[in-house]
């Protein structure tokens, strides 16, 4: 069988991705070991949290699918952060486990060049280092013209409960045994990682009084930009907060050597920000309790995922862990937690557009890439998805800038500096963070979504007249003028004294912290969307921060234009240091900014490389 | 490469001229907003003119500003140099005021480099300019590894580290917002930004003080003619730097010479007697005393104990008011005919040129007055350069940007944006760029995950 894009797997990436793919009209196939775990979620129930609920939207915003899909298939939502401010600020749901899978192939099957086939892939073809097909396990090869692989934690997994090991994916699923081998033959360096998932506690057997509930918002919310909110905020299922206690910890402490991570059966290295529990109890010695969370993860079948306890503990001591905490004395467990390892790439082998250095039209995205997390894979898959589609149209790839997207963030981190531990996306991450808010998501990418063909027309006018609105909206603010006595006396007694006969610019009265836009509205000649009210509010209010963050991104952009030749030889740059030279080679950075990035290269090594550009590539090198 | 930079040209020391070059796209205009004579954006190119470099209002000092536009200059870019008149001290706060207002410090051999970046340098100079460049980078390098040891870094890094938690605490409340890390409130921030910008204020006041070890401390001698300023400055100096002779008016520049008391370096500088003259070339040395007066981190008054005190002695005192001195009587090994009752409120010490013990108590009270002691036990604590202290006053300014959010209740992850500027700024000085510092910190310092 020919196809033009072949996509490996059909997790959060591999979705993405042969959307992405047949969105554009390419002939897809998305290859998949077991068509029911399409889109599973073998780990937390959630979508979105912080900064990853900002990715759920920009993703939407590309026209990607996360979003719709769990906008019909939560069973919880709320905005995380609401009392903090814009930048902040982002949605989680707590996805149905079984709902989520169903209406994710629903979606994928909407499209009408995707073909979804069940099969073990074990083998790709490289010819004159360009990907040419697949084989599968009992040796049926298809071709296409460009190969994603999302394979997520498949790659020779293996499961660690205690000082025992099986080789296989989560839910007992075969692992893929072969394909890091064939990578590794291919050039690429293989890395070992870990993560692991905690118990599944059956709700019967748990004391609720004793434990307190976590609501879902009574405002309705979206994911998606061009979706209503269609849930009961009424009926939301609740999540419950657990806390560990001195006997929990104490009991960790005696087993600690039997743990799969102790006791020195797991090589893979874990996450920093996930640890599992005996992590936490021996890093932090001195934390009295760790909070836990017990959060639903269906409606169609009963387990509750308890948050914060994932442990390689063996099961004995994991039913004597979670029988000291309060509330699940004669708890009953449905699943043990687990630790899983599995083989990942060395991301700094691919291109700002996940297209591999190594193989001409291989692309990776998700796990195998090293990240952590359904909505960075899943990130990563559309981008993957769509420069699949650029390359075999001759197009540019679609790089996203640090600037525009955490996904743009995402991808730079992995490919610049790479990664030892699963990645997550922090809001941290992000330095101009102020720029990449939740509710900006589609004014930032839109465009990019309409360009590659997964927006249609439709939603880019919607887009267009949001535009308007809002600057016409902000006229209005800017060009308004009202006089003291005209104000009701709630915004009377902020302004205080009269100082100014002349009036009171509206614009002007916003950037006053006490000052709400709501309060302003009765002004206006005309009426907006809530929508449209926000963002005008708080690009008004902090004009000043978002300003100075401009002016960051305007030292970068520079940085950005400076272009480094593909055929760059850093062996002949002098005077380079030899740490700085290692690293960008195996880099190869594609502007002087991605070079400033990468850890162990210093300004004078930067200066180095400008004068050695200028003087060598001096015609072809766009210096400003 | 569109940056404007800034720079002192001419060699650190003693000279009676010094060269702050400055070069970019703006540096005309940036020039023309610190200096009081012509508007600079609209004089010719390669042209000079005189005036003053103002810093709110304050004139610091008087200068020749040479205006050269692009493309013909040494970088290819507008250039503006200002020629400095008032040592070393006066020529490092032109910088400072330059690098407030928009102007990077030059790395080292950067004007060089844009030079051949823009093609004002032959090609085939390049091999020998990137080993100049990577030859001054290594001494930087090695300076600032230097530095890393000295107490002043330490105290940066400590400040630095202070900012670091501060923000690991904010961040985790951006990112775990369900955990139970405690939540930073306005006033939490307020206070520990507070503490911080308090220690940063302290390295500031005491850049002063830095300065003077690193430069020494300017010492004007004034007074009418003839009460033997000169005499004093031979005898501290033990060698005839100055004509003395019994004419009045004979000393018509000034004249430095460098003593050390204590350890600590003394810039003596002699002026012109000051008095009412219609001699055309003894009013320069005249008006430049004057000048002379306003920078100086001392003055010893003199007078003589022979003669009575006058009304120009009076007028003078008057308008030096505000300036720390020292008033000398001089001559007190003759006849006391001074009345000391009119200098009530002054500093007086009384001595002579004659005996070799005569100008002891000077001396005592200068390494007194300026706290020798301790300027000496806190040695590296001290700011000593312009680009230091400019660091540490934009660190400052971005603090106070920071409580004057809080203060206003602006969400903590805008005011954040300050915080980190001052991070970045401490950071320059230090020579360390931002990787994943705060990452590190926030997974160290708190209990995260599923």
């Amino acid at each position: 069988m020919q196809y033009d894009i072949i996509v490996v797997g059909g997790g959060h990436a591999g979705c993405e991705a042969a959307n992405a793919s047949a969105r554009q009209g390419f002939k897809t196939a998305l290859i998949t070991a077991n068509i029911k775990n399409i889109a599973d979620m073998p780990c937390n129930p959630s979508i979105g949290g912080t900064a990853k609920g900002i990715v759920v939207r920009e993703i939407d915003a590309l026209g990607g699918l996360m979003g719709r899909v769990a906008d019909i298939s939560h069973i919880q939502i709320k905005m995380l952060n609401s009392g903090k401010g814009p930048a902040v600020k982002s949605l989680r749901a707590q996805g149905d486990k079984v709902l989520y899978p169903q209406n994710m192939l629903k979606a994928l099957k909407e499209n009408e060049t995707l073909d979804i086939i069940e099969d073990m892939i074990e083998d790709i073809c490289v010819e004159n280092d360009t990907v040419t097909g697949v084989i599968t396990k009992n040796g049926k090869r298809y071709d296409c013209k460009c190969l994603i692989l999302t394979t997520g934690t498949y790659l020779k997994s293996k499961i660690l409960i205690g000082s025992t090991n099986k080789e296989e994916g989560p839910h007992g699923e075969e692992s893929c045994k072969f394909l890091s081998d064939k990578l590794r033959s291919l050039g690429f360096e293989i890395q070992r990682l870990k993560t692991g998932t905690p118990q599944r506690i059956d709700p019967n057997t748990v004391d609720f009084s004793k434990l307190k509930e976590e609501c879902g918002d009574p405002t309705p919310w979206t994911f998606s930009f061009d979706l209503d909110p269609c849930y009961d905020v009424n009926n939301q299922r609740k999540c419950y907060l657990v806390y560990t206690n001195a006997e929990t910890h104490r009991i960790i402490r005696e087993n600690l050597t039997k743990s799969a991570m102790y006791g020195g059966y797991a090589e893979g290295i874990g996450p920093r920000y996930c640890p599992s529990i005996e992590d936490k109890i021996v890093r932090f010695a001195d934390k009295e309790k760790h909070q836990l969370f017990l959060e639903p993860e269906s409606n169609f079948y009963p387990d509750l995922y308890l948050q914060g306890f994932s442990t390689s503990m063996p099961i004995d001591v994991q039913e004597k862990m979670v029988h000291s905490l309060e509330g699940l004395e004669n708890a009953k467990i449905l699943k043990y937690a687990y630790a899983i390892e599995y083989d990942a790439i060395n991301p700094m082998q691919l291109q700002p557009s996940l297209e591999t250095k190594l193989i001409k039209n291989l692309f990776t995205a998700g796990q195998i890439n090293g990240t952590s997390g359904y909505e960075e894979a899943a990130g990563q898959g559309i981008i993957a998805g769509i420069n699949a589609g650029r390359k075999l149209k001759d197009e540019e790839p679609l790089i996203l800038h640090r600037n525009e997207a955490y996904i743009g963030v995402l991808i730079d981190d992995l490919v610049t500096k790479g990664t030892k531990e699963p990645y997550r996306l922090l809001t941290s991450r992000a330095e101009y963070r102020l720029l990449l808010r939740h509710d900006n998501a589609d004014l930032r990418l839109r465009k990019y979504g309409y360009e590659s063909g997964l927006i249609n027309d439709e939603q880019y006018q919607r887009l267009k007249k949001k535009e308007e609105d809002i600057a016409s909206l902000e006229n209005e603010l800017e060009s308004t003028t009202i006089n003291y006595n005209d104000f009701s006396n709630n915004i009377q007694q902020i302004i205080g004294e009269v100082s100014d006969n002349t009036g009171y610019n509206l614009k002007y009265l916003l950037k006053r912290p006490e000052i709400k836009i709501n309060d302003l509205k009765n002004y206006l000649k005309h009426t907006y969307s809530d929508e449209i009210y926000n963002i005008v509010e708080i690009s008004i209010k902090y004009e000043g921060y978002i300003a100075k963050t401009y002016k960051e991104v305007e030292k970068l952009l520079k940085l950005e234009s400076k272009k480094i030749p593909k055929d760059i030889d850093y062996s002949k740059i002098k005077n380079l240091a030899s740490e700085a030279r290692q690293k960008l080679a195996l880099v190869r950075p594609q502007t002087i900014a991605q070079a400033t990035r990468i850890s162990g290269v210093n300004p004078v090594d930067i200066s180095i490389l400008s004068i050695y550009l200028k003087k060598e590539y001096s015609k072809d090198v766009a210096d400003e | 490469m569109n940056e404007n930079i800034c720079a002192i040209s001419t060699a650190l020391g003693i000279g009676a001229i010094s060269i702050v070059r400055c070069s970019g796209p703006d540096v005309i205009a940036i020039v023309d907003r610190i200096f009081s004579g012509k508007n600079l954006n609209e004089v010719p190119s390669h042209t000079i003119h005189y005036g003053y470099i103002v810093d709110n209002g304050e004139k610091i000092d008087e200068v020749l500003v040479s205006v050269m536009r692009a493309p013909k200059t040494f970088t290819k870019e507008d250039i503006v140099e200002i020629n400095c008149h008032g040592g070393i001290t006066t020529t490092n706060k032109v910088l400072e005021i330059l690098l407030l207002n928009g102007c990077r410090l030059a790395d080292p051999g950067e004007f060089t480099k844009k030079a051949f970046l823009n093609g004002r340098i032959d090609l085939v100079e390049a091999e020998s300019i990137n080993d100049l460049i990577e030859s001054e980078t290594e001494e930087s390098r090695k300076y600032a590894m230097n530095r890393l040891e000295g107490n002043l870094s330490q105290l940066i890094v400590k400040d630095r580290q202070k900012i670091l938690e501060l923000q690991a605490k904010l961040e985790v409340n951006y990112d775990y917002p369900e955990y139970d890390a405690p939540d930073m409130t306005h006033e939490l921030v307020r206070s520990e930004l507070s503490e911080i910008k308090r220690d940063l204020s302290d390295l500031l006041k005491n850049a002063q003080n830095g300065r003077l070890l690193k430069n020494g401390i300017d010492v004007a001698l004034v007074g009418r003619p003839n009460v033997g300023k000169s005499s004093i400055l031979n005898h501290l100096l033990d060698e005839n730097r100055a004509i003395v002779t019994d004419v009045a008016g004979t000393t018509r520049d000034i004249i430095e010479g460098k003593i050390s008391i204590s350890g600590i370096h003394i810039n003596l500088i002699d002026t012109a007697g000051i008095r009412k003259t219609d001699d055309v070339v003894e009013k320069i040395g005249v008006d430049k005393s004057l000048e002379v007066l306003k920078n100086a981190d001392l003055i010893i008054y003199v007078l003589s104990n022979n003669d009575e005190l006058t009304a120009e002695d009076i007028t003078q005192l008057t308008a030096i008011k505000n300036v720390k001195k020292i008033v000398f009587i001089n001559k007190c090994d003759l006849e006391d005919k001074i009345d000391l009752d009119k200098l009530d409120g002054e500093i007086i010490v009384r001595g002579n040129t004659v005996s070799p013990e005569g100008l002891d108590p000077l001396k005592a009270k200068i390494a007194e007055l300026f706290n020798f002691s301790e300027i000496k036990s806190k040695n590296y604590n001290y700011l000593s350069n312009a680009r230091e202290i400019s660091l540490v006053r934009q660190a400052v300014q971005a603090i106070d940007s920071a409580l004057t959010g809080v203060e206003e209740e602006i969400p903590l992850e805008m005011i954040s944006v300050d915080i980190k500027s001052a991070f970045d700024s401490l950071g320059d000085i230090l020579g360390v760029t931002y990787k994943d510092e705060l990452l590190d910190e926030l997974f160290s310092k708190f209990c995260l995950g599923k």
